[in-house]
């Protein structure tokens, strides 16, 4: 008998279209912390999810077995009777309620249906001891800190006397000093007895606490290292997340690069709602006419509050930096503002941001240059057909018509309709953040040529993505950004994945003492 | 994935795409038929019960359009509001505090009734600046900042009045609620002669316009829109429009208000589909983050629509006034509900984004007809509102159950 308190068995999970996990196995012993490692999109949170039952027995191909038994979670209910507690990188508490109340939600401490609760704040100031919170139960959670909100999470799931606990980017939210008070902590509990599971990017924290690390990749179980046995470098973690194939996915482009067409100067933004919290700290880049420059960064790195700071102040708090365009500094407080003077966002999330849905091609396409067809207010909306036809044509929009909603294409051809938006407002520069997510093989191809082809015009792209293979196959330049800080600028001539990666991942100096 | 997806579909057959077509504009066409249905069935019961049809006699087609014309025109201004996502409670009370206000003018203060009607209006603006400056720039959902405004307009209404009605009100000024335009002699001794110029002008207008527009959208190929189709529409609303100009040529000739809502509807519906303001009311109502992302400046955009609904609740405020002939504390107590409802049996989303000023006119007539003839049927108010009120939710219900039908849109 092993001692394996979770056995995954061969689980494959497909969503439509997409493998999303495959063949995936992975052991976990009894009383150890158990990392797991791998590139946004890998298949980590989908592992933990049908691990958690969020994705209910039958949904998935495999066998899990905890405890010894195979089981068969039917959602998060069964998998929490059974010792199982998913903490999720977003915390899922009620800021209006109380500590207390929180770590007994939908568990309450109750007489007959009345809830006692002397005996709530009784058996939460206990847990909270446990976690080393020293606030009264009874305090608001939206008067804590982020950190202890984290603290109170795990509270609430020893509550439900955990067994197996799964920690998702526990620390991505968090300053350095409640970082190091939860590693202590999850140290802490393992000397209790119980598991852990951390899905984490910083490989400095998995280094320090995990016992074993497991890689996946694209949704394969790459390799479980030992990290007990000594000798696994960073080096060697970075090479298993990233070491794929890298395919000609991608069209050819030769750069001619020109001069100096947008330069961003000391840029820091603060958190919209945790003023305190610096998202972008001090950034410095720059774009020239007819390139492509990549900005790297795992999820949480701040790519895309640098992005939609500079284009009108879309995001944050508290902006500080310069903008310079060909030399001359801009104003960029505003959207229009920013537009006018020839810069473009394409949003992460087309559907949330970009486009609206329930109107069609055409005044979607013209939606953010729409005064250029207007004389004193007026639309012609004969030539604002014609343009969206143009559009229709060259972008390859497989519409029969501009009429059409764009809430019916697919992904792909939906990217293709903000792409079009943007060209229309005819800028120097566009900011494409994840121009390519959730879209398919096939037109991604037709969007990298797109992204050539903008390039060749002597336009300044610059292109964000989650997808480290994609920015190394179409950048003249990546800037890599961890924890809101430019790391490097590496040349196209010097980007490796590995080297990338390394940069993507480095800590502040302070960490590393 | 929808088949729209593969362009080079082969064509389908000519039947089927018309099929297609009409299936898409279902909406549109359920909402005249739904109209005709209630007229022909009021004019088919008064006619079985004895009382011979009085829904469409003349004298009664004037009074259903005089009548109803106040909300009529506030579902003008409650439909851009409705399409850009928000609401507004407040209208009701603004039509009695603009009505007390001019009350208080024209017989204590003696302004002439031109600038009295001048001075209403940009009272109306300025309440509009005042509600849309909390919802747009101080971030107050409307339906908050109007449901104040509802309260505290009321209020000013009692102050300003000092609870007491004020009445009569000049000629000139009564005209704008229920004058007539003047007469010109008679056609056949019989038809007022510049209410049928007008109602053959207006048609021919609309046929050119119609012709004119179908030719752009064919030079551009971008016409759908299968011809009989289109012929049928043109002939439909061309009939529609003499028929009541001839109606009212046999009664007392055209109602001022007419002409005032007329000019309203063409141009606000212009306004809508091809100003840029306009537009970037379907987009604020359609994604609010996306028009602020392409640039759109949705604050100014959300205060001058209020700005406009004010303008607009002053006007159907000074209407109301001069056909009631007084001004009264209690005055609009409610209007806000019929505009809204008129907008929403017009097929506006309740989630912003999609209505159109033509829809809101014809939910406003389709209640304005069913008030109309369920009272010379004599059924009790009791009875009335229950009807009004399944009316709604039939129509409504009838709008989610096609957009899930056709997979949302």
């Amino acid at each position: 008998m092993t001692n394996n308190i979770l056995e995954m068995r061969n689980i494959t999970k497909t969503f439509p279209g997409v493998k999303a996990l495959q063949d995936v196995s992975i052991e976990v012993q009894r009383g150890h912390i158990h990392a797991i490692c791998g590139e946004n999109g890998a298949g980590k949170s989908t592992l933990m999810k049908v691990l958690s039952g969020v994705y209910p027995h039958g949904t998935y191909d495999g066998d899990i077995v905890f405890e010894n038994e195979t089981v068969a979670f039917r959602n998060i209910n069964d998998s929490e009777a059974a010792g199982v507690v998913i903490i999720h990188q977003e915390l899922a508490l009620s800021p209006y309620l109380s500590i207390a109340e929180n770590i007994f939600l939908g568990n309450e401490q109750q007489k007959g249906g009345w809830i006692d609760w002397n005996q709530t704040n009784l058996e939460a100031g206990k847990l909270l001891a446990r976690v080393g919170l020293k606030d009264n139960p009874i305090t608001k959670i939206m008067d804590i800190g982020v950190g202890k909100q984290q603290l109170v999470e795990i509270a609430k799931a020893l509550s439900k006397e955990v067994k197996l606990l799964i920690l998702d980017e526990p620390t991505a939210a968090l300053n350095d000093e409640d970082s190091a008070h939860l590693l202590d902590l999850m140290k802490h509990l393992k000397g209790q007895g119980i598991t852990s599971i951390i899905i984490s990017h910083k490989l400095n924290e998995i280094k320090a606490i995990a016992d074993e690390v497991t890689i996946i990749r694209d949704g394969k179980m790459i390799e479980t290292l030992d990290l007990d046995a000594g000798a696994v470098s960073e080096e060697r973690i970075i090479k298993g997340m990233v070491g794929r194939d890298l395919e000609s996915r991608f069209p050819d482009h030769t750069p001619h690069i020109g001069e100096e067409l947008l330069r961003i100067e000391n840029w820091t933004v603060h958190h919209p709602l945790d003023h305190e919290r610096v998202v972008v700290d001090h950034a410095n880049l720059s774009v020239r006419a007819g390139e492509i420059v990549g900005i790297a960064g795992l999820m949480g790195a701040g790519r895309t509050e640098l992005a939609m700071s500079v284009f009108g102040r879309s995001y944050g708090h508290n902006i500080s930096g310069k903008v310079f365009k060909r030399g001359v500094e801009i104003d960029t407080r505003t959207v229009s503002a920013a537009i006018e003077h020839g810069i473009a966002y394409a949003t992460e999330d087309r559907k949330r941001y970009g486009l609206n849905l329930i109107d069609d091609i055409r005044r979607n396409i013209s939606a953010a240059a729409l005064d250029s067809l207007a004389k004193a207010g007026w639309v012609d909306a004969n030539q604002e057909v014609v343009v969206a036809e143009k559009y229709r044509k060259s972008m390859n929009i497989k519409a029969p018509n501009v009429e059409v909603l764009t809430g019916k294409l697919s992904g792909g051809n939906q990217q293709k309709v903000v792409l079009s938006k943007w060209m229309y407002s005819n800028p120097d520069v566009l900011i494409l953040d994840e121009p390519t997510r959730g879209i398919d093989v096939g037109a991604k191809y037709e969007i990298y040529g797109i992204i050539n082809r903008l390039a060749e015009e002597g336009k300044g792209v610059i292109v964000i993505s989650s997808e480290l293979p994609e920015l190394l196959g179409i950048c003249d330049r990546i800037y890599t950004l961890s924890e809101g800080r430019i790391t490097a600028d590496v040349p196209r001539s010097e980007a490796t994945a590995e080297r990338v990666m390394q940069f993507m991942t480095q800590e502040r100096e302070k960490d590393h003492v | 994935m929808s088949v729209l997806t593969k362009s080079d579909a082969p064509p389908t057959s000519r039947t089927r795409s018309a099929l297609n077509y009409l299936a898409g504009q279902l909406r549109q066409i359920g909402l005249f038929i739904a109209l005709i249905v209630i007229v022909a069935f009021f004019q088919i019961a008064e006619v079985l019960t004895g009382l011979g049809g009085i829904t469409l006699r003349p004298i009664n087609v004037s009074n259903l359009i005089v009548q109803n014309s106040y909300i009529l025109i506030l579902a003008i201004g409650m439909v851009m509001v409705i399409i850009a996502g928000h609401i507004d409670l407040s209208v009701g009370s603004v039509v009695a505090f603009v009505g007390a206000v001019a009350g208080v003018m024209i017989t204590q203060w003696h302004v002439p009734w031109w600038a009295a009607i001048i001075l209403c209006l940009v009272l109306g603006a300025l309440v509009g600046m005042w509600q849309g400056f909390w919802i747009a720039y101080f971030k107050i959902p409307a339906f908050i900042v109007t449901l104040a405004g509802m309260l505290t307009f009321r209020g000013l209404t009692q102050i300003t009045l000092q609870n007491e009605q004020i009445s009569p009100f000049p000629t000139e000024f009564r005209a704008l609620g229920s004058g007539f335009l003047p007469s010109l002699g008679f056609i056949g001794g019989q038809f007022e002669t510049l209410t049928i110029t007008i109602g053959v002008v207006a048609t021919l207008l609309l046929v050119v316009q119609g012709i004119r527009q179908r030719a752009a959208r064919r030079k551009y190929n971008v016409e759908d829109e299968p011809f009989p189709w289109f012929l049928a529409k043109l002939v439909f609303t061309a009939a529609l429009i003499l028929f009541v100009s001839f109606l009212l040529a046999s009664y007392n000739g055209t109602p001022i208000v007419l002409i005032v809502l007329g000019v309203l509807v063409v141009v606000y519906s212009a306004v809508m589909a091809r100003s840029v303001f306009g537009r970037h009311i379907y987009a604020i109502g359609g994604n609010l983050n996306a028009a602020a992302l392409s640039g759109v400046k949705t604050q100014r955009v959300t205060f001058l629509l209020f700005v406009n609904m004010g303008v607009i609740a002053a006007l159907a405020g000074l209407v109301f006034t001069a056909q009631l002939n007084l001004a009264n504390p209690k005055a609009g107590d409610g209007f806000e509900l019929d505009a809204i409802a008129a907008v929403f049996i017009g097929g506006a989303a309740v989630t912003g984004g999609i209505g159109t000023v033509t829809g809101a006119i014809i939910g406003g007539l389709i209640i304005g007809i069913l008030n109309n003839g369920m009272s010379i049927l004599g059924v009790g108010t009791e009875y009335q509102s229950l009807i009004k009120g399944l009316v709604l939710l039939a129509a409504v219900a009838f709008d989610v159950y096609n957009k899930r039908r056709s997979g949302g849109r």
